[in-house]
């Protein structure tokens, strides 16, 4: 049962941004914007710091130049945007003594979501027949599912993917173009680094470029 | 509220299923007061007067060793990163784990306190004592041991870089401890300790969550 609610009408918009790590220049200059609705690959070289700009959306780094802004056309509100995003990185942040539905009942409770959604979110993703197992008796892929799972328990208009679909087999990765369709039509914005085509409708691809590490920002 | 609870329901959950590390920490904090007497000797009223320090070092060695798991396995497998995002704030959480962290790591070696009184020779009056010293003063342990914790999570042999960071911070505490268990020098001054070391455990109570929290994002940058 896809959840139908919409998200209210919002706008990522990333300008001139520029991003040091560990005193090297990763990324210059990167500009794109998202509007409700609409989805944005990030494509590039592995190591070409797409992990990087997820992290910095969701503003965990400190940004060398640029900004980032997350709000309506004529209401800019930076700060709002770490309560109004879900960030889904390589690690699965899943606890092997605890059980499918305790790991996901707590991620609940953390993000502020209905705890009736935690069952559906398992159906979902397709875990329902393991609700009470130990998350640590998971395969890989069923981890990956279980990390997806934490999308749908708690309404977050952005979605920042990491490769969303690693270790996943093939109704995994048509799961996930499921989930993030479902997501865009509610109005919601999803920025997906990944390397495979997946088959989304209202998507763009950003193609992300080497910064010129050791010089001057190009 | 709810979110709150929940870090700290989970914590709990997480650190009785891995029932073993406790039972070690207990053990642990048992056998020092093992090896005193049989080091000492039998002087039971030698053993007397150092009992509370002995105590205090046993529950002072004992909150070291328990260190490295407050933020260890989050940081390991994402869970930190993903909570950056909860609905509520960042220290908020490491609050909520600082208060998980004292009720699985330094209860039970409170509730364990007794067994170390016998083998220490001290009387009902001086073990109450030391009791009360030891609920008033661990709060601060842990929140010193939650900054250095903090700091040396990103190395990944860090064991013993925190204990020596905070090694410094904690010599109050255990001062005042201490203090506060010795009857000798009068009521008046037994109080005053006590309330040292509970002013002490309130002012780093309150400050160590955004000292961790700080700490815990830079290593994630």
């Amino acid at each position: 049962m896809p959840n139908k609610e919409a998200y209210s009408s919002q706008q990522l918009n990333v300008s001139k941004l520029s991003l040091i790590r560990s005193e090297r220049l990763i990324l210059s200059d990167v500009n794109f914007s998202a509007k409700s609705g609409s989805g944005i690959f990030l494509r590039g070289d592995n190591g070409v710091g797409k992990t990087t700009l997820l992290m910095a959306i969701a503003g965990y780094l400190h940004i060398g130049a640029g900004k980032i802004t997350w709000g309506t056309d004529n209401n800019e509100e930076e700060n709002s945007l770490i309560e109004n995003l879900h960030f889904i990185a390589h690690q699965d942040a899943i606890k092997p003594t605890l059980s499918l539905k305790e790991n996901l009942m707590f991620w609940c409770s953390l993000y502020g979501g209905a705890p009736e959604k935690v069952i559906d979110a398992l159906k979902i993703v397709g875990l329902s027949h393991a609700i009470d197992f130990e998350a640590g008796l998971l395969s890989a892929g069923q981890k990956k599912r279980l990390s997806l799972a934490r999308l749908l328990v708690a309404n977050r208009a952005l979605w920042l993917l990491d490769e969303p679909t690693s270790s996943l087999d093939k109704q995994g990765d048509e799961l996930v173009v499921s989930l993030i369709d479902n997501h865009l039509e509610r109005g919601g914005i999803a920025i997906i680094a990944t390397h495979l085509d997946l088959n989304i409708k209202n998507a763009k691809t950003l193609i992300l470029e080497k910064a010129n590490q050791y010089g001057e920002i190009a | 509220m709810k979110a709150f609870l929940s870090i700290i329901r989970r914590d709990i959950k997480l650190a009785t299923s891995s029932f073993g590390d406790m039972l070690t920490l207990v053990l642990f904090f048992i056998m020092i007061g093992v090896i005193v007497p049989i080091a000492i000797g039998p002087d039971k009223n030698l053993l007397a007067s150092i009992a509370p320090g002995v105590i205090w070092i046993a529950a002072f060695l004992s909150s070291l060793l328990a260190l490295d798991k407050m933020f260890r396995q989050d940081f390991d497998d994402g869970s930190l990163l993903a909570m950056r995002h909860a609905s509520i704030s960042f220290e908020a959480i490491v609050f909520a784990k600082l208060i998980a962290h004292w009720l699985t790591s330094i209860l039970p070696l409170i509730i364990a306190t007794p067994m170390l009184a016998l083998m220490l020779n001290m009387n009902t009056q001086i073990l109450i004592y030391t009791i009360i010293s030891l609920l008033v003063g661990t709060p601060a342990l842990i929140s010193f041991g939650a900054v250095g914790a903090a700091i040396t999570v990103s190395l990944r042999r860090g064991g013993l870089i925190a204990p020596v960071l905070i090694l410094p911070l904690s010599l109050p505490i255990l001062i005042f401890g201490v203090s506060a268990i010795k009857l000798g020098t009068g009521a008046g001054t037994q109080s005053a300790a006590l309330l040292i070391l509970g002013a002490i455990s309130l002012i780093t109570v309150a400050f160590t969550p955004f000292a961790s929290a700080l700490a815990l994002k830079l290593t994630q940058e």
